[in-house]
Order: C-alpha cells, then structure tokens, then sequence
C-alpha cells in the first residue's frame, strides 16, 4: 500500500517537473529595451485596426467585413421596428450596438469600439432591461399604436431615407484619406486633456448632475 | 470594390430611419428610449466615418463620438428613472396615458 | 396504452435529432473506450495528459518562431507572417531557407511548415488551442471546487469516476447533462430562452482572446485589452439577466433583478481599482502592463505603495461579485430562490451558464494577476536570470521558463486566485441584497475614491526609488509574502495531518470514525 502511494507521488513529481520545463517558451526576455523583433513587427502593424489588424485598407476582407457587420446592423434595427416585445426589442438593440462596435473597429476606432460595448451593451442596455423588469406588470403587456399611425410613420421614414439616400449619392464626397491613421490611446487621451477639456469637464459635471438627478427621481417616497 | 464614405453614410441613414420609426410609433417610454438609442448610434457612425475618411490628422470625430456615448449614457439614467416616476404616478408606462397635463 | 390523467398537459415523445443523437453516440462511444484504460493506469494517464497539452502548445511555438527566423533567414528582409491570406514565399524559398538553417529532413518539411506562413492557418491553430484550454478550464475547476468543498465539510468529494480522486467525474456529467431533455417552460419567450445562455457563454470565451498568457502568448494583441475584456465581462450579464427574464418565473426574475443591481454597482469601484495600475504604468495594453513586473516579487504592483495594495483587495472582492460567486451569489441563491436565474434551465444549456461562470472566473483572476501580481512572472527577478548568463538553448530556456516566467506561472498563480475564490464561496455566508449594495455603495466606492486620490498623489509627489518608496515597498512586501507563505503552511498542515473540521473546532479525529 504504502508502495503504491509513493509511485503515484513519483508520477505527480515527474509530470509537474516535465511539465513546467515544456511550458517555458519565452524566447527572450522582454525587458522594455529588450523585444526587437515584434516591436518592429508591431510599428508594421500599428496603422491598422485592432481587432482586425490583419485586415488591409480597400481589401476584400475589409468590403466583406463592412458587409457582415453592416448588414447584421441593418437587420438589427428592423427587427427593432418590427418586435412588440420591450425586452426582444433590447435584444435586437444589442445585436445593433454589437455590429456598430465592430464597424467602429473597423475603421480604426478601437478604443471607442470597447467604449461602445462597455457603456452601451455593459451600461445602458442591463438598465433599459432593468427598467423593463421594474415597471411591466406581465410579459405579455404590448402598448399597440394604430394601425394608420405606422403606416403614416413609415411613409415619412421611407420618405426621409429616399432623400437621404439620394442627397448622399448626388454629393461628391472627399476621398482624400484613404488608410485609417492611427489613433492610440496616448493620442486620444492627450487630445481629451488638452485641445478639448472644457468639453470633457462639462461631461463630467453632467455625469454628477445626471448621478443626482436620477437617484433624486426614481427615490421612494417617505 | 473598396470601401467608402458613402457605405458608411448610408448605413447610418438606414439606421437614423430605423430608430425614427421606432419613436414614432412605440408606446411604451422604453421603447422610445431604444429608438433614441438607435438614432444616436447612427450619428456616431458618421463621426467616425468621417474621422476615418477625413483628409489630414486629428481625431475630433472619434472625441465627438465620445462625448455622443457619455451623453447618451446619462440621458438613459435619467429617461429610466423618468419612466420609474412616470409608472409610480399613472401606474403604467404608455406615454399615450401620460397626458395629465393635456387640457 | 392508456393515458394517464396527469395535471400537465401531455407531450409527445421527444424525438432527438440526428446532430443529438450524433453528439451522444461519440461521448458515450468515447467513454466506453477509455474507461478501462482511465480505470487501469489513473494517475500516469492524468499526468501524461497534461504534460502532453503543455509539451504540444509549447511545440507549436516553438514552430512558430522557427518559420519566423526560418524564413526570414531565406534572404528576404520581410516578416514572414504578412496577413490572413497572403503568404509571401514560395515553397522553394522555404526550402532554401531551412537547407540555410541546416535543418534535417528539410525537404518534407518545408511543406508543413509553408502553410504556417499564413495568418488565417495560425489563427486557426491557436483558437483551436485556446479553445481547448477554456474547455478543460471549467471541467477541472468544477471538480476541483467539488473536492475543496467536501474536505471543507468533511467529506471526500467525488472518488469514483476515472478512479484516481473522481478526476473525469466532470466530463461524466457533461456526457449526462448533454443527453438530457432540452425543456422550454410553455409559457416562456422562447427565442430569448434559447438565445440567453449563449449570450452568457461566447463573451467569456472572447474575453480569453485578448487575455495574454505570457509576453507572446496572446491570441490578438490588442493595446484596449483591459476595456476589452471588461465590456465582455458586461456583456456576460445581459445573458444572465435575458435569460431570468424569458423563464417567465418569478423567482428567476429576482434572480435577474439582483444580478442586474449588482452588477451595475460593482463595475463602478471595480473599474476605479482597476485604473489604479492602469495609472502606475501608464497603458491600457495588459502585456505592457505585466512585462513591467519583471523585476521579482517586490516589484509587482500590489506592493507599489499602500494603495495599490488596498486597490488589489478592492478589486478582488468586487470581481467576486461581478462573476457571481459567494458571498454575492444572490443571483442563484439556492436556499431562497430555487436556482434563480437558471431554474428552468436543464440540459446543455444549463450548462452553457456554468462553462460561462468557470470561465469569467478565471478571466478576472487573471486580470488580477496580470495588473497586480506580477504577470507571468515568477517571485525571483528576471536580471538573476540574465547574470547567469544561461543563453538562448533550449535546455536554457526550459530553466528559464520554469524559475523565472512563463504560461506556467500564471496559469499557476489564476488557480490559486481560483481556490481562494472557492475556498470563501465554501466558508463564508451569503449575504443580504441590501447589504450587498450597501457594501458597494457607502464602503467600497467611498474607499476607492480615497484610494485613487492618494495613489495620484503618492506617484506624483514621491520619488519611485527614494527611501519612502522603498520602505512601503518593503512592509508591504513582506506583509503579503507572510499571508500567502502562511496560508500555504496552514493548508499544508492540515492536509498532513488530516485535520478534519467539525463546526469551528479541528479535531484529530472524526466522531465515529
């Protein structure tokens, strides 16, 4: 018995040993100074987009990837229209932010791409859920608008698309800059603090004002 | 074929529609809340189109965009805690049934 | 065949589909073949399994690196690797290059290694890699929870399945839990009912392809890691929260509820924790971040200054809440609201939630580990390495990797992050949804407020190599080498001596026994 028992324990030392001598495969130590070749490779790399940052500017990929997402965005916000159900329209909605967030990657907007699914998908949208589940009385509760209403609502939103559309197409739009310029964090975060920091206090004081506002309003009453 | 600002800018025309529609004609506040989201999203697509497709440096698009999605964060928060209110009061959140004020 | 009269309305009988049937055919197909091996040769087997995983992964980089160098070498001055479909050397060039090199057997495998050129075949390669991994992850991790939870009460925990310790009871239950019965309540939303748990699922796993294991080991580098991942962490909460609504019950809604509060609460004092590091260095980019923290265990940010400290604490209490775990598992709070937000839940997509929950697990314990405990690295500080002038041979390298850094260390100290957050899920108590959100609103915030103010004013005011820096640095080092030293030994100790626990007291012995 007392045999056996040391066996195994001779197996388990072994493995691990093994084990941790196979997975030790750092080529070269990465101090900052230290990691030549894929820096170089990176700065290669650093003009394009993150999530995508094999896909080349006017490439296939890139049209096929534009159509992908745009599409699933397209179908997304009808489905919207077309849902009766408050948390399916949520959904939806959530299919819409997913497919703009990689359309944001897409052109090079990585860190508003993240932004986007962090506030919108993480923050906004378990709120309007949240609010749903706060104030319906059953699932089944559909606020239906009149049929002559839609039809109206629609003719005036086919309308405007049709003069959207035909605006967009008839305008000779630059097309000067073809290739996504970097936009880094660095970049971005010294832009916000320097060229444009009125704004950026003035949405902080709003979040405060918002903060109090809302917990003022949906307070209990005494 | 490549693609352009025009993809983009028509992309988000169909979305502006979209969430339009679903102002339009949605009764319940939550609902409107969800088109304004839409409406939003659309707006923030042509910031960064344009950003992207803009001739020289700078990233005012992207930041314009920014601000769009803290504004719309906050308006959320609130319109959220509004329809809270809205269902304590009429006990319903149909806007069509909020018309106390209506004469 | 008479119908019985019962109070439900009745069904035909389910018939499964082909991919069903399929699917359960292989796993039962697979268990009866090695069942009587696994019975045969446990331990051996268990070992050899993950000795191989980790001898294969680290075989593919090393192929990896080789074609880099490799076709490098082979007169171009390009990178190798130049996009999903276009590869830029012709076979004959790669021959040439391996002949350059002086590799053996260099014309056949100049063939294997050519398609290696592309990035689509190499993301194939390592997401098929990944994948494995997140799939084995969960399956050990909720056996091993099962064992830490029975020898916290005093029980054995699973034994039989595999024979040595239970080890393959997880993937018995997975084999159960895909044969059993899909149910739908009848009065479900059944689109979203049948969406939800997918939704709770595929963040987390695209929360591990930004997540790096070591310098290079990272699926995609991408320089918003960290927002990345904390927006899939977010996004694994909607699905919990669809999925307690479409059940239509109403104990599932609460449990939707909770999680939503919760959730919404704690992402707050977690994001500012988070920031703490992200202030320190000065990079949202999580392999900067770790690759920072080479210089020994004095040099991980946890013992930076004393807020950092207090920021790691933070963070790991509120990263408890945001992947459910007690004591903040009100969401599925067994004792009060059946199973909350997946009682309707049966079958494989039951099991979709909990993958879903192991994963998240360990996702925020690796952002743990890479912002605060020093990455992949290891206690001992990597100039030691390189005063030994050990070279860049493969023998060197296995030294180096298993002294200094590697995927080992921090796959190593995610599991003990994990068994911490097991062994409190086993202790402690749940509390109270008030006393949840009072902990996150008037205490934690409060604090991490504080905590962020002074981390400012301590990295801008005090010199990072002055005496001050150093003596916080030091105390606080040595205060968190005697709590993880300490609560080695205590373990050790008891595992040694078998004490068993009964209520508060250890005792030598068990009553009866």
């Amino acid at each position: 018995m007392i045999e056996q028992r040391q066996t195994k324990n001779s197996f388990l030392i072994v493995g691990l040993v093994l084990a941790a001598c196979a997975s030790s495969a750092s080529a070269q130590y990465p101090t900052p100074e230290n990691r030549p070749a894929r820096a170089a490779e990176s700065e290669l790399n650093a003009e394009e987009s993150v999530v995508t940052s094999t896909v080349a500017p006017n490439s296939a990929v890139e049209a096929a990837l534009f159509y992908l997402f745009g599409g699933t965005l397209l179908v997304s916000a009808l489905g919207v229209c077309v849902t009766k159900s408050v948390v399916r329209m949520a959904t939806w909605l959530f299919g819409a932010l997913g497919a703009a967030a990689v359309l944001y990657f897409l052109m090079g907007a990585a860190f508003l791409g993240a932004i986007q699914l962090i506030v919108y998908a993480g923050g906004t949208l378990i709120l309007i859920v949240f609010g749903v589940m706060l104030t319906s009385k059953s699932p089944w509760v559909r606020f239906d608008c009149p049929r002559i209403e839609m039809w109206a609502a629609g003719g005036v939103v086919g309308v405007l698309f049709v003069a959207l559309t035909t605006l967009l197409i008839g305008t000779q739009w630059p097309t000067l800059s073809a290739a996504a310029h970097p936009a880094t964090i660095a970049e971005f975060g010294k832009e916000l603090l320097t060229t444009y920091l009125v704004p950026f206090e003035v949405g902080s004081v709003l979040l405060l004002v918002v903060m109090i506002g809302a917990a003022h309003l949906a307070r209990q009453e005494n | 074929m490549s693609i352009g600002l025009l993809h983009y800018l028509i992309l988000s025309a169909g979305v502006l529609c979209c969430g339009l529609f679903v102002m339009m004609t949605k009764r319940n506040a939550i609902g409107i809340l969800i088109g304004i989201e839409l409406v939003l999203n659309s707006v923030n697509i042509n910031f960064i189109a344009f950003d992207r497709y803009r001739a020289g440096g700078g990233m005012d698009g992207q930041i314009a965009a920014l601000f769009v999605i803290v504004l719309a964060a906050a308006e959320a928060a609130v319109a959220v805690a509004i329809c809270m209110n809205l269902y304590k009061n009429i006990n319903t959140i149909d806007v069509d049934r909020g018309d106390a004020l209506h004469g | 065949m008479t119908q019985l009269s019962v109070p439900w309305r009745p069904r035909a009988k389910q018939q499964h589909g082909p991919m069903a049937a399929l699917v359960a055919g292989f796993a039962k197909a697979l268990y009866a073949t090695f069942a009587p091996l696994v019975r045969a040769f446990p331990g051996p087997l268990l070992i050899g399994a993950i000795v191989t995983v980790i001898v294969g992964v680290w075989a593919n980089y090393l192929v990896f690196e080789f074609v880099d160098t490799a076709l490098v070498a082979a007169d171009t001055n390009v990178v190798a690797e130049t996009g999903l479909f276009g590869g830029l050397l012709a076979i004959t060039e790669v021959r040439a290059g391996l002949i350059a090199a002086g590799v053996p057997g260099a014309g056949t495998l100049c063939y294997l290694l050519y398609p290696l050129q592309y990035g689509l075949v190499r993301d194939v390669i390592g997401a098929g890699g990944l994948l494995g991994f997140i799939s084995v992850i969960p399956l050990y991790v909720i056996w091993w929870e099962r064992k830490v939870a029975g020898r916290i009460q005093s029980r054995t925990g699973p034994m039989r399945v595999g024979g040595w310790h239970g080890w393959s009871q997880s993937m018995a239950d997975g084999i159960k839990l895909i044969c059993k019965e899909d149910l739908c309540p009848a009065d479900a939303d059944r689109p979203l009912f049948k969406l939800a748990p997918y939704l709770a699922f595929v963040p987390a796993i695209l929360a591990f392809f930004a997540l790096p294991f070591g310098t290079y080991w990272v699926f995609r580098e991408v320089d918003v890691a960290l927002v990345f991942i904390l927006a899939m962490l977010g996004i694994e909460v909607l699905g919990v929260i669809l999925a307690g609504w479409a059940s239509n019950n109403k104990w599932s809604v609460y449990g939707a509820m909770r999680e939503a509060c919760q959730m919404v609460s704690y992402e707050i004092p977690m994001g500012m924790a988070l920031l703490i590091p992200i202030m320190a260095v000065g990079t949202l980019s999580l392999t900067e971040l770790g690759d920072t923290q080479s210089g020994g265990w004095t040099s991980w940010i946890v013992f930076r200054n004393p807020f950092t400290f207090v920021a790691a604490i933070a963070y790991y209490i509120a990263s408890l809440a945001n992947c459910k775990r007690a004591p903040f598992d009100l969401p599925e709070s067994e004792s009060e609201l059946v199973a909350g937000f997946h009682t309707e839940y049966s079958g494989f997509r039951w099991s979709l939630f909990f993958f879903g929950e192991y994963a998240a697990m360990f996702v925020v314990s690796g952002l743990c580990v890479i912002l605060f405990f020093g990455a992949w690295y290891s206690p001992l500080p990597m100039s030691l390495a390189e005063s030994w002038g050990l070279g860049d041979s493969l023998i060197a390298r296995a030294i180096k990797g298993l002294l200094f850094a590697g995927p080992l260390w921090f796959v190593g100290k995610c599991v003990f992050l994990l068994y911490v957050q097991i062994w409190i899920r086993w202790t402690l108590p749940r509390i109270r949804i008030d006393q949840v959100l009072y902990a996150c609103i008037q205490v934690l915030l409060p604090l991490m407020m504080v905590v962020l103010m002074g981390h400012t004013l301590y990295e801008l005011f005090v010199p990072t190599h002055g005496l001050v820096w150093s003596i916080f640095n030091i105390i606080l080092s040595l205060i968190g080498a005697v709590a993880v030293l300490g609560m080695i030994f205590i373990a050790t100790y008891g595992f040694w001596n078998r004490v068993g626990l009964v209520g508060s007291l250890g005792v030598e012995t068990l009553p009866g026994s």
